[in-house]
């Protein structure tokens, strides 16, 4: 079981987080505009890279904030933590 | 009684066992006797008991093979009723006086079993047997096979009734946790512990000290071999001690130290990510009754800084026909057996071999007085000084001969010795026959890796050893012999090092490693020989070439697996079971894939071992369910008005946590119960208890803003004092969640949501905030729990209301529908909001939690004159469906649009929100997808269960495939309109009122006839009251 570093409260254990899927998945300006192929890509496709992710995390059983998490995927070992509007370090 | 193979003691105190206490306990009836300290295998092999068990598929006579949890064979019940425990290994079980046990899969006894039988119609079963056996009729399966092989497979009975003993569970942290307390766990841990680091110690043994307690006292191992060096007693001299009193020499310094925790009967399971690992400890003997101070079973939660795996390693038998019998023993077994326990497992002993250890067992054999008939070693050349001291005893080696077969019915009487051909490819002369009671078996040693891979550590096949080593890895040291190591004082190197080494990294200075000094005899290579020849093809004759005894799948199997394609460790392993059931393979894996790399004709290493997953070894669910069953299995929420409800005789329902009052039965069944109370509510007035409605705050100067986006419909001029009923979908534009908000100031709103969806709304909620929203001035607070909620709804609600706030304006020009008043209603400060749920004239009382029960009894009490009834969950289910109110979860389920269900005027088409894009996308517009419509059934009183799925009229008995073109989402008895009511999502439906279709219910199809959901006052003249 992962231990995941809140950026607010510290080292926790991961039962206490919720998980958020890929970070940095830019919203469209105007959805509208976009074809149902374009939306559907904005939608649902997500990586799934073996190695560096970045992922986003919310502390639900401590400070309820969200933020985003570089994790390996086959290491598990985090490397960076940091604010969802922050750029990935 | 009088334990006739029982030894008398060594020349050092007993190891384990208590002499002066006996312990009586009964196997299959017979009255028997132990010592404390004795396992139950110990105890029956002191009392002369080998046959424990009949094997699983063939229920063959067997054995106990082993001396610890690697035991394949003998597997027993404990206690009776509900303290009834099934299939423990005799080797892990602890006796104590009164001990109770039974061989299981066996009719009608161990001596005799009627399911042997399967043993003659094994050619008729083999690897792949269910595969193979059973397609095609479902009536011979159903009627003939099933019920056959459920009395003949598996193992004990499950317990007569729930278990009535305590579990509980521990959280540690620690700086080093070492799993396993033998010579390199006790190494690790007392040189950790010395530098002032936290230890945990574990072990799965009774006693610490592993395979230390196997060597008997030193003096007496002197005595037995009478010689000075370089063999002095075959066992390890350490520190002038002998195994056992080493080992207790360091647990007393263990044990006097504060930051060590010591876990004997502890056994660490699972081993995670982060150093995350689990433990179970046995507290109390299985069937011994536990007590809420002293739980039965404990499991651990550790998470350490470092781990030290000191797990050691299991003797692995040898492959050849019929190695089954009771009477076949590991070498290691038997050395505990007789040095640990003190027991004889046999007087004329032939031993099997291909590496030096059986040697060892040889030698305590012969100082126990044991006659040893040879020894066959299937080396050409067999030597060091272990065969040295064998040879000088006068004990006969036959070097490059091998068993190839045993006789014996319930116990082996012999064993056929044959010379191997040059490489073991085959026989070069005829079998001999030497009449034995127990022959030792020794094939080399498995190290324990199983925590190491479970941890994604990786093996390595190492060829000397003929074994699979732990690679190096960051999160934990491998030590001893599950690291292939042997020799004890390398093994108390590598602890004392590996124990040093972690407690540098937790920041602490253990010093320099004093080692020990220890005086043992070499170790020598082995050599490996999988699979004995027999002098026949594999596969044909009758004999037997075990390889997994608990799963009964000999070399046979796997050569069939191969043949059949099953080419994979992997697919050869499920398809002949190899390694599965209650010892998940600990003696037979690496014998298994040896075979199968045999058979491929590739390296070992290129075939590799299956995965190995938690747990090591079974844990029971009630040990991993702790304390939280029954009451404490899931929190209980009560609402502030839950005594009324229990007083008026509720039947409650379970919504989330929530206990709801579902119905009031007032001496009448749920039926007629629901009938009263929806006709109080239509005619007269009814209450209900709308607390657990989630209820969020939201403030800010951007909430208006927030809400537009959230919700489907438009929220940016809603004046403060108006109710408005929105829908939220996701961004897949599929209805997320419905409720009414509030607007109780200029930056202020109350939202309500679905019971259930509390959490998941309010959650959803922060999410945007937090991150796509970042810039909106928008705070949330659930406020649930700070309001109990009173639903009047009938149309005497108003002169119900009236009664409690003579102050209130109650007209319905004063305090119009979708409007909230601040009023005092019976004396306490209240909000009420006009909104209605069931159609009916209806108010929704809000006060401060603690005066929930204040407010239903005034409301109870104002309302008797009007005969009020309280109504529950079922009630109000059935009036929001005559007025075809969706209920979100029930007529949706996550792929249902707003359109689909009707809700279009609650969908704005100028203002961007979630969801928006999603809605336009062409399957979200093409016509024939499922919508919300009412079901009329033909026949009044027929009732269509939810889920039912919906076809063209008359095609229900066609044949398959017969298209579905909805489902029914809910039914009801409907009072008001004295028939059954559904409603269901049809394809195309809105467009197909008063068309005939038919429900599907089996056995019976109902002709139904689609109408408008909304069955009861289309016009909504009841929403304003009389």
């Amino acid at each position: 079981m992962l231990q995941i570093p809140c950026p607010w409260c510290g080292l926790r254990e991961e039962v206490e987080f919720h998980y958020g899927g890929q970070a940095h998945i830019a919203r469209p300006e105007s959805p509208q505009d976009l074809t149902d192929g374009q939306w559907a890509e904005f939608l649902f496709m997500r990586d799934n890279p073996k190695g560096e992710f970045a992922e986003r995390w919310m502390h639900a059983a401590g400070c309820r904030r969200w933020f985003n998490v570089r994790r390996h995927t086959v290491t598990h070992r985090i490397t960076a933590v940091y604010e969802p509007d922050e750029k990935a370090p | 009684m009088s334990q006739p193979y029982r030894l008398p003691p060594g020349n050092d105190q007993d190891a384990v066992i208590d002499r002066s206490l006996t312990l009586r306990f009964t196997f299959n009836g017979k009255e028997l006797s132990g010592h404390p300290g004795d396992s139950l295998a110990s105890a029956l092999l002191a009392n002369g008991v080998h046959l424990v068990a009949r094997s699983f598929k063939y229920h063959r006579p067997r054995g106990i093979m082993a001396a610890g949890v690697e035991e394949p064979n003998a597997m027993v019940q404990l206690g009776r009723g509900a303290r009834s425990t099934p299939n423990l290994k005799a080797t892990e079980v602890a006796l104590y006086d009164g001990l109770s046990a039974q061989s299981v899969n066996v009719f009608p006894g161990v001596g005799f079993d009627a399911g042997a039988i399967a043993g003659s119609l094994s050619r008729v079963m083999p690897a792949g047997f269910y595969y193979k056996t059973f397609f095609g009729s479902p009536f011979l399966w159903h009627r003939l096979f099933e019920p056959l092989i459920r009395r003949a497979g598996g193992w004990g009975k499950a317990p007569t009734g729930p278990d009535p003993d305590y579990y509980d569970r521990m959280h540690e942290h620690c700086d080093v946790l070492v799993a396993g307390g033998g010579a390199a766990g006790l190494m690790a841990a007392r040189t950790a512990a010395a530098s002032g680091a936290r230890v945990v110690l574990a072990d799965e043994g009774e006693v610490f000290g592993g395979r230390l307690l196997d060597a008997g006292s030193a003096e007496e191992q002197r005595g037995a071999a009478m010689r000075a060096e370089p063999v002095d007693g075959h066992h390890p001299v350490i520190e002038g001690l002998s195994g056992p009193a080493w080992a207790r020499r360091l647990l007393d310094d263990l044990a006097r130290r504060e930051n060590v925790r010591l876990l004997p009967r502890t056994t660490i399971f699972g081993y995670y990510d982060g150093n995350y690992m689990t433990a179970l400890q046995r507290r109390v003997a299985a069937g011994q009754p536990s007590s809420a101070v002293k739980s039965r079973e404990r499991l651990w939660h550790f998470r350490a800084r470092r781990v030290i795996l000191a797990t050691g390693a299991h003797e692995r038998p040898l492959v050849f026909a019929n190695n089954d019998r009771p009477g076949i023993m590991l070498a290691g077994a038997v050395q505990a057996y007789l040095n640990r326990w003190r027991v004889l497992p046999g007087k004329q002993v032939l031993l099997f071999t291909n590496n030096h250890r059986a040697y060892g067992a040889a030698l305590d054999l012969l100082a126990a007085g044991a006659r040893i008939r040879a020894v066959c070693d299937s080396r050409a050349d067999p030597g060091g000084p272990l065969v040295d001291a064998v040879r000088e005893a006068g004990v006969e080696i036959r070097a490059a001969q091998a068993v190839t077969d045993t006789r014996g019915r319930k116990r082996i009487s012999g064993a056929a010795v044959a010379p191997l051909a040059p490489g073991g490819s085959g026989l070069a002369g005829p079998a001999q026959w030497i009449a034995c009671d127990l022959l030792v078996v020794s094939g080399g040693m498995s190290p324990a890796v199983h925590l190491h891979s479970q941890s994604s550590g990786k093996l390595k096949y190492d060829s000397a050893q003929s074994a699979f080593l732990p690679e190096p890895s960051d999160s934990h040291a491998c030590i001893g012999a599950c690291n292939g190591t042997f020799p004890v004082h390398e093994a108390l190197r590598e602890g004392a090092e590996a124990g040093r080494r972690a407690a540098k990294d937790c920041g602490f200075d253990a010093g320099a490693a004093d080692l020990p000094e220890v005086r043992e005899t070499p170790a020598e290579p082995p050599s490996p020989l999988w699979l004995v020849p027999d002098g026949k093809p594999r596969g044909k004759g009758k004999s037997k070439h075990f390889v997994d005894l608990q799963n009964d799948t000999t070399a046979a199997d796997i050569r069939l697996a191969v043949q059949e394609g099953f080419q994979s460790v992997e697919h050869m392993k499920r398809y002949t079971l190899t390694g599965f059931g209650t010892d998940q393979g600990k003696t037979s894996n690496i014998n298994g894939l040896a075979i199968l790399a045999e058979y491929l004709g590739e390296p070992i290493a290129d075939v590799g071992t299956t995965t190995f997953r938690p747990p090591y070894t079974p844990v029971t669910f009630a040990a991993m369910g702790g304390r939280d069953r029954g009451e404490l299995f899931d929190p209980a929420r009560l609402t502030a008005i839950h005594e009324r409800h229990v007083a008026l005789g509720a039947r409650f329902e379970d919504v989330g946590q929530w206990k709801r009052p579902w119905y009031y039965p007032a001496g009448e069944d749920m039926r007629s119960a629901v009938a009263r109370e929806c006709e109080a509510v239509r005619q007269r007035v009814g209450a209900l208890d709308a607390s657990t409605l989630g209820k969020i705050d939201i403030q800010g100067p951007d909430s208006a803003e927030f809400l537009n986006r959230v919700y489907t419909n438009n929220w940016l001029k809603l004046p403060v004092g108006r109710i408005r009923y929105g829908i939220m979908c996701r961004d897949d534009g599929m209805v997320f969640d419905d409720g009414t908000t509030s607007r109780i100031g200029e930056q202020r709103y109350l939202m309500t949501t679905t019971t259930g969806n509390a959490a998941v709304v309010l959650d959803h909620l922060e999410e945007q905030l937090q991150t796509e929203w970042r810039g909106l001035r928008v705070r949330l607070t659930s406020v649930t729990e700070q309001w109990a909620t009173v639903g009047v709804a009938g149309p005497d609600s108003r002169r119900v209301l009236q009664k409690l706030a003579p102050a209130a304006d109650c007209s319905a020009a004063g305090f119009p529908f979708l409007e909230w008043r601040d009023a005092t209603v019976a004396g306490i400060s209240a909000r009420v909001f006009r909104i209605s749920f069931t159609g009916e004239l209806q108010y929704e009382i809000n006060v401060p939690w603690h005066f929930g029960a204040a407010l239903w009894d005034a409301v109870m009490e104002a309302g008797e004159e009007f005969a009020i009834a309280a109504y529950g969950t079922e009630t109000m289910h059935v009036l929001r469906a005559e007025k075809g109110f969706i209920i979100v979860g029930q007529e949706t389920d996550g792929t249902q649009t707003p359109h689909d269900l009707g809700l279009d005027w609650a969908v704005s088409d100028r203002k961007e929100f979630i969801g928006r894009r999603s809605l336009r996308r062409t399957d979200c517009m093409r016509e024939g997808r499922k919508q919300l419509v009412g079901l009329l059934p033909k026949d009044c009183l027929a009732s269509i269960p939810e889920g039912t799925q919906l076809v063209a009229s008359g095609s229900s008995g066609s044949s398959p495939p017969v298209p579905m073109q909805g489902f029914v989402t809910s039914n009801y008895w409907s009072t008001a309109l004295q028939s059954r009511i559904c409603l269901a999502l049809v394809q195309g439906g809105r467009r197909r009122h008063g068309e005939w279709i038919e429900a599907a219910v089996s056995g019976a199809p109902v002709p139904v006839r689609i109408c408008d959901p909304v069955f009861y006052d289309r016009e909504g003249s009841r929403r304003d009251g009389a």
